[in-house]
């Protein structure tokens, strides 16, 4: 089985996967200055011994502290993110950056997980304040775009559902990835004219664009050239 | 029509004792422990309603938050009730003795379970996560009325198997077929629905069959399965959500290890035993990899309750011993690659 240089059908090999997922970790630390890289986190499965020979993993993000802020512009629903780069500047945008009400920091895990099952990527993250403790659900609302709040109301089930992280043991949310190939799709066929092929090194570019909206990532208009 | 293996899966049952947690135990003298005739292809919350009015005398006032453990690990309520009792009690224990608590949710190992229906949509997404791999998309499941998902359901919470059967073609599931059971169907009166979608003549066709495997892995080799160490935590257990994908080619049938060992290429399994059999696909990275070390070794596959011959053709163990998500569950001991 071979990744091939391009997806046509939305969906991606597990080979794919680890293609798309240091192209995108690349870019990402390039252009996303702001943030702190994405790292590959190899599955070496400790019970089974398995060392696998395509090298399995997944994408971890991790300790992104979030500040509510008091108001927010319509147009920039994106979170503010706070880093602990202390040389750089942090790109502040027009919104006051506050403590949310309950005078905590909320900290989040972002982690892309292939599944096999949909042959797609999959968003799954989860909140935590300074102490470890989970967050809930309701709090973790109180920090996403409003249009990903509300969608959470009409689709309480088949949206964001709380999970057990396929290696973790551990219950964090997840985004559905019902529907992923469909707008892969038609990325692809956007982008390109020469029918809808979708080099894999784009893959998760263009999937995060979209994704990580959700959940207030934006990513700069650089990584998807 | 449901066939005769299919009936006994579904009428396979586990007799639970339930213990009341002690720290539950707000009355004099506690209270004995509830017994429960639990289906193996149901969810332990499901069995609340049974269970509760036995203790609800002797608990502390407050809001419940129900969960069980078996000896001291949280039980994960999404996992239908048999393939925990196949995957935690190396030895059978009968009646499996249990533990239920009405507070202290371990919210921080298990995702929150609030009532019927957390269990309901946990079935619905695994029979949608199943159609795609089978079909290859879901719009069957999501397509289908509000009142017949609902009637699906209940037709598994009550294990009806007659009302299952009459709902389940409108999820309109290929079937899973190598030559192994297009031999069987053809010399069979009944014709298999479906069959026509999906074989296309001359062609070879990848197929895939949703499979849910959950190992366990023993560093030495053990004579009884009383000698097995009891699990302590879910580390211990090695869960593989991924498809077993094949290639549909005249002359070529699966076995059960063929697919458990192509899940798990690094137990290719005794060189002695699999020489005359099919190789797994991994075959040749494996050869190609050089390294010389003992393989680990398949030491048993439960499915539903049946310790299971490795050689048995693994479409049949697929169309008969499914569970009605339309997941094959198999819990497996393996002895570890020693290295």
């Amino acid at each position: 089985m071979n990744s091939g240089r391009e997806v046509s059908d939305g969906r991606l090999t597990v080979e794919g996967f680890s293609v798309a997922a240091r192209a995108f970790a690349d870019k990402w630390k390039i252009h996303n200055q702001s943030f702190p890289p994405w790292s590959w986190v190899p599955l070496i499965n400790r019970t089974l011994h398995l060392s696998n020979q395509q090298e399995e993993g997944y994408l971890s993000l991790e300790e992104i502290l979030i500040l509510s802020s008091l108001e927010e512009s319509p147009e920039d629903e994106s979170l503010n993110v706070a880093t602990d780069c202390l040389e750089k500047e942090e790109s502040v945008d027009h919104t006051i950056l506050v403590q949310n009400q309950e005078n905590e920091a909320h900290y989040y895990d972002f982690h892309i997980v292939y599944s096999s099952s949909y042959k797609v990527p999959v968003l799954y993250f989860r909140g935590y304040c300074s102490g470890g403790q989970p967050l809930s659900l309701d709090v973790i609302k109180k920090d996403l775009p409003s249009c990903s709040v509300s969608l959470l109301h009409e689709s309480k089930w088949t949206f964001i559902t709380q999970e057990e992280h396929p290696y973790l043991n551990r219950p964090w949310f997840k985004l559905h990835p019902c529907g992923t190939e469909d707008w892969i799709k038609l990325l692809s066929q956007s982008s390109i004219s020469t029918g809808c092929q979708m080099p894999v090194d784009l893959y998760l570019v263009s999937w995060f664009s979209v994704v990580g909206q959700v959940v207030g990532l934006r990513i700069p208009l650089e990584m998807l050239n | 029509m449901a066939n005769e293996a299919v009936k006994y899966v579904w009428e396979g049952a586990i007799p639970l004792q339930i213990h009341l947690h002690k720290s539950d135990v707000a009355s004099h003298p506690a209270p004995p422990p509830a017994l429960v005739l639990a289906p193996r292809i149901g969810y332990l919350p499901l069995l609340i309603p049974h269970i509760k009015p036995y203790f609800k005398d002797s608990l502390p006032p407050g809001e419940d938050s129900i969960w069980f453990d078996y000896k001291g690990v949280p039980l994960k309520w999404y996992i239908p009730t048999g393939v925990l009792f196949d995957l935690l009690c190396a030895e059978p224990e009968r009646p499996w003795n249990l533990t239920i608590h009405f507070r202290g949710y371990p919210s921080n190992i298990l995702i929150p379970c609030e009532g019927e229906d957390f269990v309901k949509w946990n079935f619905v997404n695994s029979l949608k996560e199943a159609q795609y791999i089978i079909n290859g998309n879901c719009k069957n499941v999501m397509n289908m009325s509000q009142s017949d998902q609902e009637d699906l359901w209940t037709s598994v919470m009550n294990g009806d198997l007659d009302a299952y059967t009459k709902l389940s073609p409108k999820l309109k599931m290929a079937t899973i077929e190598d030559d192994f059971s297009r031999k069987a169907s053809l010399s069979s009166p009944q014709s298999r629905q479906g069959a026509t979608e999906m074989d296309v003549a001359g062609q070879v066709k990848t197929a895939r069959v949703p499979v849910r495997l959950y190992v366990r892995s023993i560093n030495q080799d053990f004579e009884n399965l009383e000698d097995v160490p009891e699990i302590d935590t879910w580390d211990d257990i090695s869960y593989l959500n991924r498809p077993f994908e094949f290639l549909r080619e005249e002359g070529k049938c699966f076995t059960l290890r063929n697919a458990i060992e192509s899940l798990l290429p690094e137990f290719i399994g005794d060189k002695a035993q699999t020489s005359g059999e099919e190789r797994s696909k991994d075959d040749d990275t494996e050869e190609a990899d050089g390294l010389l070390r003992e393989m680990g070794e398949i030491k048993l596959a439960r499915i539903q309750g049946i310790e299971m011959k490795l050689e048995i053709p693994f479409s049949w163990v697929v169309n008969n011993l499914m569970n009605p998500e339309f997941y094959l569950h198999i819990s497996v001991l393996v002895k570890a690659p020693q290295r």
